[in-house]
């Protein structure tokens, strides 16, 4: 962990995200904040931009326009260190995106021994630990190829935790899973949401936004329409296209 | 006719215009000038200690000096051309497209003659050295648009995995793009050091030395002294004696490279 940052500043704070892809304004006007140690799942149809914004939080996109604030410090900034932000925010993709060349441990050490200096030894009882939490820890060896999708997917949250982050981002973590692996990652995420981590998830898993999130952001047409505990966005949803989203997929 | 007589017919065809072709060449061939001129063993075995000691050792040397040149210039050129840096891109698009357009023997015999005059400077291994600067040149030409498009084949979901774990853009290259991208183009990379096996017999044109005949040359020299055509003949299996398993190999570790994808 970096140094302390006071329980009062949010984890991550959005401020007037505008953002484009040509003509196309995908996010008009994002207001949005994450506390620490808070579940906040993100839903909405596809293409609401929810995906983007999660994905401007590590500024894997560039934001057109406003302010992105994790733990006090303005990423949008030109000079604020990036890659020493990214250590500290570990990000879950839906394709997992494990590195197909290296073995698993491998993958686990890679970006700690290159981004956060550790020598060989620490980085490999880090991965070691954290592939333990996820219950894989029997997989050290194996190839990315070697591993089921739900197993592919345990590794990457593996592989974000080994670089000790302060905050977790999910993007649809589950979609790309048959359905009958997805429980097992939604139990890793579930153990580790019951930890204390700070978690931002995109999902369409609304069992889990009920039973797991803090707060549910319903994004629609680049703007977050609706928020609140998942009992009250889910359950009695004030917005009618909040209530036509759900209608749709519960 | 039946579809199914008309196909056997069509295929007994096909077989008799080969079998006769074959029985063709072999009446016209004269298979006793053939076999004097060609496949002479006295003349074999007085050519082949040379053959293998100095010009097989060769073209092995020049090939392996002129694809790892070729692979390291390549590689630079293809990172420029990615490169977000408007002149670093222009450069190596002006370079590929330069050398691919001219023959290798062209660039090989200026690069001889332009490196001395124009550096002062002359290169290890004499005009030999001076022609393999040239088949460098050339074969990196080829190399670099090889080893971009297994770059650009690499998913944007693998550097946006390294970047979010906080690795900068060069270790990125480096551990997560760059090894993948060499799998992706292992066989289109055999392709290109193949063609520069081959391309070493144009080393030539520079001028040689005795001692630094390659293959080709070396059963040029051969002919002409012996007045036989045999250390040709020699000299062509002793390319495929080079190509053949080097072709095996690497589809071997091909297979094996499977493994990780």
């Amino acid at each position: 962990m970096a140094q302390p940052i006071p329980a009062a500043t949010p984890a991550i704070e959005v401020r007037g995200l505008h953002k484009s892809f040509g003509d196309n304004e995908v996010l008009k006007g994002i207001d949005f904040h994450v506390d620490q140690g808070e579940v906040v799942c993100v839903i909405g149809p596809s293409g609401s931009g929810k995906s983007t914004l999660l994905r401007c939080v590590n500024r894997l996109e560039e934001p057109t326009s406003g302010t992105i604030i994790v733990e006090g410090l303005d990423i949008t900034d030109k000079d604020t260190d990036l890659d020493g932000v990214r250590t500290r925010i570990g990000m879950v993709f839906q394709q997992f995106n494990l590195f197909p060349h290296l073995n698993v441990t491998r993958n686990l050490t890679l970006a700690q021994m290159r981004a956060k200096k550790r020598n060989k030894a620490e980085a490999t009882e880090v991965a070691e630990r954290n592939l333990a939490k996820v219950g894989l820890a029997e997989k050290a060896d194996a190839f990315p190829a070697q591993l089921s999708g739900g197993q592919q997917q345990r590794v990457a949250i593996a592989r974000a935790l080994s670089m000790d982050p302060d905050m977790m981002l999910f993007d649809e973590p589950t979609s790309a899973l048959d359905p009958e692996l997805v429980g097992d990652v939604l139990d890793v995420m579930k153990q580790l949401a019951k930890d204390g981590m700070t978690m931002m998830v995109v999902t369409h898993e609304m069992s889990f936004a009920r039973e797991v999130g803090d707060r549910v952001v319903f994004m629609d047409g680049g703007v977050v329409v609706e928020q609140g505990k998942p009992e009250d966005v889910l359950g009695n949803p004030q917005h009618e296209r909040t209530k036509l989203f759900l209608s749709k997929v519960l | 006719m039946k579809p199914s007589t008309r196909k056997r017919l069509s295929r007994g065809v096909l077989y008799a215009i080969f079998v006769l072709a074959v029985v063709a060449v072999v009446l016209v061939a004269d298979g006793e000038a053939i076999r004097t001129n060609f496949l002479d063993l006295d003349v074999a075995a007085e050519t082949f200690p040379g053959l293998i000691t100095i010009a097989a050792k060769n073209t092995v040397v020049y090939t392996v000096i002129a694809f790892a040149g070729g692979l390291l210039l390549g590689l630079v050129l293809a990172l420029m051309k990615l490169s977000p840096v408007g002149p670093y891109r222009w450069a190596a698009t002006a370079y590929i497209e330069l050398f691919r357009g001219l023959p290798a023997l062209l660039v090989i015999f200026g690069f001889a003659f332009a490196v001395p005059i124009a550096f002062e400077w002359r290169p290890p291994g004499g005009s030999t050295g001076a022609g393999l600067i040239g088949l460098i040149i050339v074969s990196a030409a080829y190399i670099a648009e090889t080893i971009r498009a297994g770059i650009e084949a690499v998913p944007k979901g693998q550097v946006e995995a390294a970047r979010s774990l906080g690795m900068r853009p060069s270790w990125t290259m480096v551990s997560v793009v760059l090894p993948q991208a060499f799998r992706i183009v292992t066989p289109p990379l055999t392709n290109e050091l193949v063609i520069i096996i081959k391309d070493t017999s144009l080393l030539f044109i520079a001028g040689m030395a005795l001692g630094d005949r390659e293959l080709t040359t070396f059963a040029r020299d051969a002919v002409s002294s012996q007045a036989n055509a045999t250390p040709l003949v020699m000299a062509a299996l002793m390319y495929l004696v080079i190509t053949l398993p080097l072709t095996q190999l690497v589809a071997k570790l091909e297979r094996h490279n499977k493994r990780g994808r």
